[in-house]
């Protein structure tokens, strides 16, 4: 067996540990983002073999708990990529204001800097107040982040110009008070967002939505659970819903792709067809 | 009857700081039948759009384009990293992306390109580190010596910042130290050499 092959088995069993023991399914998960979070995880507790990790996160809750961190945690920031806010600030809004009521899931929150995003560019364009956003992720630790909405004062400046190239109608400021080195969101953007523990790959549809935003997510499964995820995705928007992706996914190859119509190909917005 | 399967499969090369001015150089002398893939990781803002593998492409008659999630490797065909994502390779040969942090303050990261290409590649590679201003690639590059794959590096004296370059020759075991223009030079005879 050579090294390569031996190392996807350690891989392999590790995983399923994890998903035995746990319920965390990593196991159709891009294999390469995967290897890269788990030996790094390693560098950092000088463990050598991957093997070596098994009887660790089994037994060992709190290595467990890092290594999970590790393994799921994404760097996002306000208004990422801001032409996409800008373009469902022109383009997606008006036809969610026709909507008595309108359900927005943001799936795969992380911690949370583009769910607060999205609440402010609702509340600029006067649709919060009639608005549910459904925050989830399946990582609890990033979930409470999310929840408590305080973010590190030095990305601020970044933000702010995000926001503007977003099309903000004021300034960012507006939405948060600072103290020490944090940002506090306002409560104001909370009220109407749930925050709620959901895992793409082991749960199921819990509503009809209006809008999802899943952005970012995808890179990190192989072809077999995007798919499975886009059905899900699927299923949970109403006829003439929108989903929106990371600017790097895309509905391309995907079995839903024909019930689905480009609205933003940069932006990678799409609209499910009636 | 001549089984001509080739030496090296692919070739990954790092950029920073004068990558803009080099590149078009370097890869306009590669030439037109060259039969290996060739991914680029270039330090780039991250609100880049896909300009820099457009601007390539007018340099050079291999087709140029971006590397898109989950893509087939293609040979004879220049692949540039998105901005603001790091590019890994899959053992299948395909391309994944991740914004997973950055790593030596860059994504995408050339060692993370690197590290992932030589777990699959080996001893098939030939890496090129070309000028910027900070150390990203070096412990790729000492990485995928290590399996057994080719180094060259950008001549520091030629770089417009030799901090890149000369960082890679510090750490590791160099296989070739080039002028800009023996660098394509190089690549092309490289990519002929037979098993």
């Amino acid at each position: 067996m050579s090294d390569s092959k031996l190392e996807e088995l350690e891989i392999r069993l590790l995983l399923e540990a994890v998903f035995e023991k746990y319920g965390y399914d990593f196991r159709d998960y891009a294999m390469a983002s995967v290897r890269r979070r788990i030996l790094s995880f390693m560098e950092i507790h000088k463990i050598e073999k991957i093997s070596e990790l098994i009887p660790l996160v089994l037994h060992n809750k709190k290595t467990f708990n890092l290594f999970i961190k590790r393994l799921s945690i994404t760097v996002t920031e306000m208004f990422r990529d801001p032409f996409v806010y800008k373009f469902i600030r022109e383009n997606v809004i008006d036809i969610l204001r026709t909507y008595p009521f309108i359900k927005v899931w943001h799936a795969g929150c992380a911690s949370g800097e583009e769910v607060y995003s999205l609440a402010i560019l609702l509340k600029e364009e006067g649709l919060l107040e009639r608005t549910q956003i459904y925050a989830t992720d399946f990582n609890n630790i990033a979930l409470n982040k999310a929840k408590e909405g305080i973010f590190d004062i030095k990305n601020i400046k970044k933000y702010s110009v995000n926001y503007r190239d977003a099309g903000g109608k004021d300034s960012l400021s507006s939405y948060y008070h600072s103290k020490y080195d944090s940002v506090m969101m306002n409560n104001e953007l909370k009220k109407n967002i749930t925050f709620a523990n959901h895992n793409l790959i082991t749960d199921t549809v819990f509503g009809e939505m209006h809008l999802i935003f899943c952005r970012n997510v995808m890179i990190y499964f192989n072809k077999e659970l995007q798919g499975k995820v886009f059905d899900l995705f699927d299923k949970s928007l109403i006829p003439r819903g929108f989903l929106c992706l990371g600017s790097k996914e895309s509905l391309k190859f995907s079995t839903i792709e024909e019930k689905y119509n480009t609205l933003g190909l940069k932006e990678r917005v799409y609209q499910k067809l009636s | 009857m001549s089984f001509n399967k080739k030496k090296y499969e692919i070739v990954v090369i790092g950029v920073s700081a004068g990558g803009m001015q080099i590149l078009p150089e370097i890869l306009s002398g590669i030439k037109d039948n060259f039969p290996l893939p060739v991914i680029i990781v270039n330090h780039i803002a991250p609100s880049s759009d896909n300009y820099f593998a457009m601007l390539l492409q007018e340099k050079c008659k291999l087709k140029v384009k971006e590397a898109d999630e989950k893509e087939l490797i293609e040979n004879s065909v220049i692949y540039t990293s998105p901005p603001n994502y790091h590019l890994l390779i899959e053992s299948d040969k395909t391309f994944c992306l991740s914004v997973d942090q950055r790593i030596n303050y860059a994504r995408p990261s050339i060692d993370v390109l690197f590290y992932s290409a030589s777990d699959v590649y080996k001893s098939r590679i030939i890496s090129v580190v070309l000028t910027g201003a900070n150390s990203d690639g070096a412990k790729g590059a000492r990485y995928i010596k290590k399996n057994g794959g080719l180094v060259i590096v950008q001549d520091p004296a030629t770089a417009y910042i030799e901090v890149m370059p000369q960082s890679v020759i510090d750490i590791c075991e160099v296989d070739f130290i080039l002028n800009p223009n023996q660098i394509a030079e190089k690549l092309n005879k490289l990519a002929e050499i037979n098993i």
